[in-house]
């Protein structure tokens, strides 16, 4: 049972390590099918964690920090909402600017508030998400093979990886079922026949960035009131840009969305894992380059494995009424 | 008879500088089809975005049954009962038809219980008007013609009673042009109200019963169709009296300066679209091919232009053969005194986001004239494209103005001047009419039929048959790919007809 023990642990973490990833991926996807292009992905979810680890700190409370997060992200999607969509400009240069400023305004706002030097105060056990035990989880660990899936798998995470995952079936719900998905993939495609057809291009396209803001806001909090105890600077390394390749990598759709982030997640996982294990025929393989790992492989996919990847077509496009 | 369906009162809407409607008074009756006609930019579709709800008006009143309503937005006129088939139509691409149709108008949050109703909907709708339309298609998959009849399901579906259509013609085929005015009849008997948008004269004759005529923003006329004539609605449109048909003198051909022999072209897919054909182009003809749009002119024109490589086949020019199945180089080409005007002016003539004086020495720009040393002689550039404008009368006379910025027909005498002027031995010439207005049709068709008494040799490609009976001194007729007749040009348009349908010779037609 020894390869299934080795299974187990590196599902589990790949499991955890992906969950942000998820949340972060379908916060692209709302908004990207809208026609918004965000690569501010990163600094929403960062300034959602430091929101969330600052707030949860101080009411001690993990709600409340969850809370904050969402407030600061929507905050930050309305920032990036309003450059891109109400004033047109390039949603590139305002994603980046965003990151920048959240990626100097949590530190700063983080020395002054804690004095802690680049993090905020570790979170006592209720200040933070804890892992939910599932029920039977006990009575089913006797089962061979299906019963230390369900007790160390599938059981035992924190509530935010349960609401990541089923994000996953709810967001193609949305998506394909509902009338707002409709016209939300309308209006990332020619938002021109959604005019026309008698309804705003300018208030859908917000719509999509403010879900864009909610979910990045819960990615956020999760890594500081779930995966940490508290928010450290720059946490998020890089997972916004991770997410953004994952969203590519699913050519903007909800459930490869999910396998490209689990992918993703497995790569980390695996690079934690192994990092100082001799490997087979490799031999002992230097830290840097399995940290590396996840970044060369997304090169390797999107350039070579996946084929074209088609964005929603009027993505990025400010919307101007012909003239 | 005589109940309004709309009446627009002193509407006047300015865009900046631009006046693009001024004071326009439109009266419309209930179950009739009205043309509006006039030049490009003479503001018809400013007017109609208007109506839409898609400009608001800087003054005037809109009446909708005789009640004078506000449209403030689309959805406003939506529920006032007027429908629009955009120019370019408002579809979502990748949305299946059912999708489309949908699309504003739902009914409810969750999608499905609309889904049944639309569904039935759009099978009575089928029934009702000869619709038939898949509801379960993709859009970029269907043809354009169906993809148009998406368009007017879409206004159906939302219950319009006055269809305003623009310019809805452009983009068919002769045949899906027939289908839809057929469409259009059966919804004027249904009692629907038609507002057809166009500036061909020829559409107008055809199916409206009343027509206004619109020039540089102003209503300068309403007439009903059947008491006017062409030739009364092309002066009223352009403002003074317009040769519809221009004089030519006799042809006296030369030596044969551009041949084809057996030239075979397939395009990307692998699918021959020039099968076997040989031609031969004199010094002081006009030789127009004729044919119904994708049977194979395209891609002739562009194989001896040297920007698609051909299968096999021989092409000499001045007696020199081309590298048509190999690399054939256009700027060499160019040199030895072959110009292309082609098709696709956006796209291939010229570049829209550059200036005028730019577009007008576009694959010209290595001659030593517009150089000094291996920079651009900007000003010698400008006075060159400025002699240009003046000569072929381009409006506005700008040469630093975007070519984005002149109207369709301008930019074709861009490109026009830019390939006549440079004296080739060889002119090829695709639609050298598409979307150009009627006033500027009579000025390039002049220019061809001069570049042919200067003893130039011009091969003719236009959909436009009438376009082709008066210009060309010969007439071949193209089909799936092959020449399936030479005729003159005063063969009957029935007889060219049949050819271009692929139905043999006229004999055989004949019973």
């Amino acid at each position: 049972m020894d390869f299934l023990q080795l299974f187990l642990e590196l599902a589990q973490s790949t499991v955890r390590l992906s969950t942000p990833l998820i949340l972060a991926a379908l916060a692209g996807l709302f908004t990207e099918r809208a026609g918004v292009f965000d690569i501010g992905l990163e600094g929403k979810m960062l300034g959602g964690a430091f929101a969330a680890g600052c707030v949860a700190f101080v009411a001690q409370s993990a709600m409340a920090g969850l809370l904050a997060a969402i407030v600061v992200s929507v905050l930050l999607s309305l920032v990036h909402g309003y450059a891109s969509i109400t004033q047109r400009g390039n949603q590139i240069v305002s994603g980046v600017a965003i990151n920048f400023i959240v990626a100097g305004s949590t530190v700063i706002l983080g020395e002054a508030w804690f004095h802690q030097g680049g993090r905020t105060p570790a979170l006592a056990e209720g200040a933070r998400f804890q892992a939910i035990e599932l029920p039977f989880t006990e009575a089913l660990r006797g089962v061979p093979l299906l019963g230390p899936i369900y007790a160390d798998l599938i059981s035992g995470h924190q509530a935010l990886t349960y609401l990541a995952f089923l994000m996953v079936p709810a967001s193609w719900w949305i998506l394909y079922r509902t009338r707002f998905g409709l016209r939300l993939r309308a209006v990332g495609e020619n938002p021109g026949a959604v005019d026309t057809a008698g309804i705003s291009v300018i208030w859908m396209r917000y719509r999509g960035v403010i879900c864009c803001g909610i979910l990045c806001g819960i990615a956020g909090a999760y890594l500081s009131l779930a995966a940490n105890a508290g928010w450290t600077k720059g946490m998020t390394a890089g997972k916004g840009y991770i997410a953004l390749a994952a969203l590519i990598f699913a050519k903007w759709r909800p459930v490869p969305v999910m396998f490209a982030c689990l992918l993703f997640g497995f790569l980390d996982a695996f690079a934690i894992r192994y990092q100082s294990t001799p490997l087979p025929l490799i031999g002992k393989v230097p830290v840097q380059l399995m940290q590396a790992l996840p970044y060369i492989l997304t090169v390797v996919l999107l350039a070579g494995f996946i084929g074209k990847a088609i964005p929603p077509r009027a993505g990025g496009v400010p919307y101007v009424k012909e003239r | 008879m005589g109940e309004l369906a709309i009446e627009l009162k002193g509407i006047d809407k300015s865009f900046g500088l631009v006046h693009a409607n001024k004071d326009i008074n439109l009266k419309v009756r209930k179950g009739t089809i009205h043309g509006i006609i006039g030049e490009n930019g003479a503001g018809k579709s400013t007017l109609m975005s208007i109506l839409y709800g898609f400009y608001q008006a800087d003054r005037g009143e809109i009446l909708v049954d005789g009640r004078a309503i506000s449209i403030r937005d689309p959805n406003a006129a939506i529920a006032a009962g007027i429908g629009m088939v955009h120019q370019h139509f408002m579809l979502v691409e990748n949305f299946t038809v059912l999708e489309n149709v949908m699309l504003g108008a739902e009914d409810s949050w969750i999608l499905n219980a609309g889904i049944t109703k639309a569904r039935a909907e759009l099978k009575r709708l089928e029934k009702e008007y000869a619709l038939e339309v898949d509801p379960d298609a993709v859009i970029e998959e269907l043809p354009v013609g169906l993809q148009q009849r998406v368009e007017i399901l879409k206004a159906l579906y939302r219950k319009a009673d006055i269809l305003i259509l623009d310019e809805p013609t452009g983009v068919l085929t002769p045949a899906e042009a027939d289908h839809l005015f057929r469409i259009l009849e059966q919804l004027k008997a249904q009692g629907k109200t038609v507002i057809l948008i166009t500036h061909k004269l020829r559409e107008i004759m055809a199916i409206t019963d009343e027509v206004s005529v619109m020039r540089r923003g102003e209503m300068v006329a309403t007439r009903e169709t059947d008491k006017t004539s062409v030739e009364e609605l092309a002066e009223l449109m352009v403002g003074r009296r317009v040769l519809l048909r221009v004089e030519k003198g006799a042809a006296h051909p030369g030596d044969v300066k551009l041949s084809v022999k057996n030239l075979t072209v397939r395009d990307g897919r692998g699918v021959t679209m020039v099968d076997d054909v040989s031609l031969d182009l004199r010094a002081g003809e006009i030789v127009g091919i004729a044919g119904v749009a994708g049977n194979g002119q395209s891609e002739l024109l562009e194989a001896i232009a040297g920007i698609r490589r051909a299968v096999s086949g021989r092409v000499e020019l001045n007696g020199r053969a081309i590298d048509v199945t190999g690399h054939a180089d256009p700027a060499e080409l160019r040199q030895r005194g072959l110009a292309h005007v082609p098709e696709d002016r956006h796209h291939v003539g010229l570049v829209l986001k550059f200036e005028e004086s730019e577009n007008a020495i576009l694959g010209y720009h290595d001659d030593p004239k517009y150089r000094k040393g291996f920079i651009l002689d900007v000003d010698a550039i400008r006075a060159d494209a400025e002699e240009k404008i003046q000569k072929y009368d381009i409006r506005p006379p700008n040469a630093r103005l975007k070519t984005a910025n002149f109207s369709g027909g301008n930019q074709q005498k861009i490109v026009l001047a830019r390939e006549m002027e440079r004296g080739p031995d060889v002119l090829i010439i695709g639609q050298p009419t598409r979307g150009v207005d009627v006033g500027a049709i009579e000025f390039i068709h002049k220019r061809i039929i001069e570049m042919r008494d200067q003893g130039k040799a011009v091969l003719l490609v236009s959909v436009e048959l009438d376009e082709i009976r008066a210009l060309s001194d010969r007439i071949l007729v193209m089909f799936a790919g092959r020449v399936v007749g030479e005729r003159a040009p005063d063969a009957s348009e029935g007889e060219l007809g049949l050819l271009m349908a692929g139905v043999e010779g006229p004999k055989e037609a004949a019973q």
